[in-house]
């Protein structure tokens, strides 16, 4: 996949786009974004999906993982915030936990985008599930600590291993989109 | 766009994650110290999603009753068999009801079996427990103008609640069977003893007055005597229980601790009118034979 800019490919002058195709760039780059928050919407809706309440955090996780390290533009600090809070505002959990977690992973990610995005695909697998391991390992702590008591882990487990059992299938879904319709390249 | 230095913007965009980390923590720590606001943010926005969430669950609910209808259609054949089975027996029972409904009317007939009167009633709501340290009472909501009068009987679902004492324009105070100065003759159904119940502000009544040589049996159920005006024989009031050998109580069925929903039964007053007793003159007021036969012409003037 082409990182968003790469200067070397784009002639020095380019004719001023035209609105539709600033509009049509603008939408290919906050397509990541804006599908990451419907499927927010759409797990928090009462639909009786087994398991659903703990594949919104593995899907949330990824898809900021992979658009941090691939195409950063698409997925800034502050949409990210923007996520975190959606998430938080539609759970029922202490304020802010899940914000932070994703904040986290998103540094994490952008920190090392160089190195994980010249990665093969198994060795950016592992990495994401040492790093979902560590979120999910500080929501657990954050949310114990924060009830004062502690929250059984086990649901946190079987959500840590739901989202890294999910990640390279979303790989596959959210790279193909990157190449196609989420791609400002080919707008 | 404000022109800035290269380097200034990429100090500016390394700046952004950590100030947001920042907040996130501040969230945090704002959540801690005030949940309601937590609260109603999340709710203004379930408010908001709610009509979406609708749209979302009513395709499934469709789905479902269809899924159900095309199961029951499978069902219909069993159905049918075990419902014509079970309309065969109901018939049965019902001519078995019916016959003895008759048999019942005639016995009735026989025995000039005067019904008796059905008693009207006002429901209300408990809105108050007025009850203090000294008293158990509780405020009724209900018309008073739907003819509440005083010393209507109040029951709830299970039982004997307690007695109109106090009636305002919009609502009725009702004296608790657990109030200490409440007194009701009761029946016991099992032993055939009378007593007195009296209350004594704690959740259950004493029995008092009970015969010696008949003691309430435990477990037994009270109800009403009807030897008190207002009062029909036969209401359910509890259950009796020994605390401890030789002191019953009554356990009222009525839910006394938590009331909601009362009526308020108007059985009329003096339900069973003794005849005069035979052979005994009406006594004359002194005032009577004092009267003249003929007007008195001091009183005209």
């Amino acid at each position: 996949m082409t990182p968003d800019q790469a200067p070397e490919f784009q002639p020095g002058i380019q004719p001023r786009p035209s609105l539709w195709r600033r509009l049509d760039i603008l939408s290919r780059r906050g397509l990541p974004a804006v599908l990451t928050a419907l499927a927010v919407l759409l797990l928090s809706a009462p639909f009786g999906v087994p398991g659903q309440a703990e594949l919104l955090p593995g899907i949330l996780l990824s898809s900021v993982f992979f658009w941090s390290v691939f195409r950063p533009a698409s997925m800034s600090s502050p949409i990210v915030f923007l996520l975190g809070i959606l998430v938080d505002l539609l759970g029922f959990g202490p304020p802010g936990v899940m914000l932070l977690v994703v904040l986290l992973v998103h540094g994490v990610a952008l920190s090392g985008r160089y190195g994980f995005s010249r990665a093969h695909i198994l060795l950016l697998w592992l990495v994401f599930a040492g790093v979902s391991l560590g979120a999910t390992a500080l929501q657990w702590g954050l949310i114990s600590a924060l009830s004062l008591h502690l929250v059984p882990a086990i649901a946190f487990a079987f959500q840590w291993v739901l989202g890294v059992g999910l990640f390279p299938l979303l790989c596959v879904v959210f790279s193909t989109m990157g190449r196609s319709i989420a791609n400002p390249d080919r707008a | 766009m404000i022109p800035l230095s290269i380097t200034l913007r990429q100090a500016l965009e390394r700046l952004v994650l950590p100030i947001l980390i920042v907040a996130a923590l501040g969230i945090i720590l704002l959540g801690q110290a005030d949940r309601s606001l937590t609260e109603r943010v999340r709710m203004g926005l379930a408010d908001i999603l709610a009509p979406a969430y609708g749209l979302v669950v009513w395709p499934q609910e469709q789905a479902r009753t269809l899924l159900d209808r095309m199961r029951d259609m499978g069902r219909i054949e069993a159905e049918n068999q075990r419902l014509r089975a079970e309309n065969a027996n109901l018939r049965h029972w019902y001519d078995v009801a019916a016959a003895l409904a008759d048999e019942n009317a005639s016995l009735k007939a026989n025995l000039h079996w005067m019904p008796d009167p059905s008693p009207s009633f006002v429901t209300g709501r408990v809105v108050r427990d007025t009850s203090g340290l000294y008293a158990r009472s509780v405020l009724v909501a209900a018309n008073v103008d739907a003819g509440i009068h005083k010393d209507e009987i109040v029951l709830d679902g299970s039982g004997l609640v307690g007695r109109v004492t106090e009636i305002g324009s919009r609502s009725v105070r009702v004296l608790l069977i657990t109030d200490a100065s409440s007194r009701i003759p009761v029946r016991l159904e099992v032993s055939h003893g009378a007593a007195i119940m009296a209350g004594d502000n704690s959740g259950t009544p004493r029995l008092i007055y009970y015969p010696q040589d008949n003691p309430p049996i435990e477990g037994e159920r009270v109800v009403t005597n009807g030897e008190i005006d207002t009062m029909p024989p036969g209401l359910p009031v509890g259950q009796i229980h020994y605390v401890r050998p030789g002191q019953p109580v009554v356990i009222p069925f009525a839910s006394l601790g938590h009331l909601d929903i009362v009526r308020v039964f108007d059985y009329g007053r003096s339900t069973v009118v003794p005849p005069d007793a035979p052979g005994r003159i009406p006594v004359r007021r002194p005032a009577d034979s004092l009267s003249l036969p003929f007007p008195s012409p001091l009183r005209r003037g």
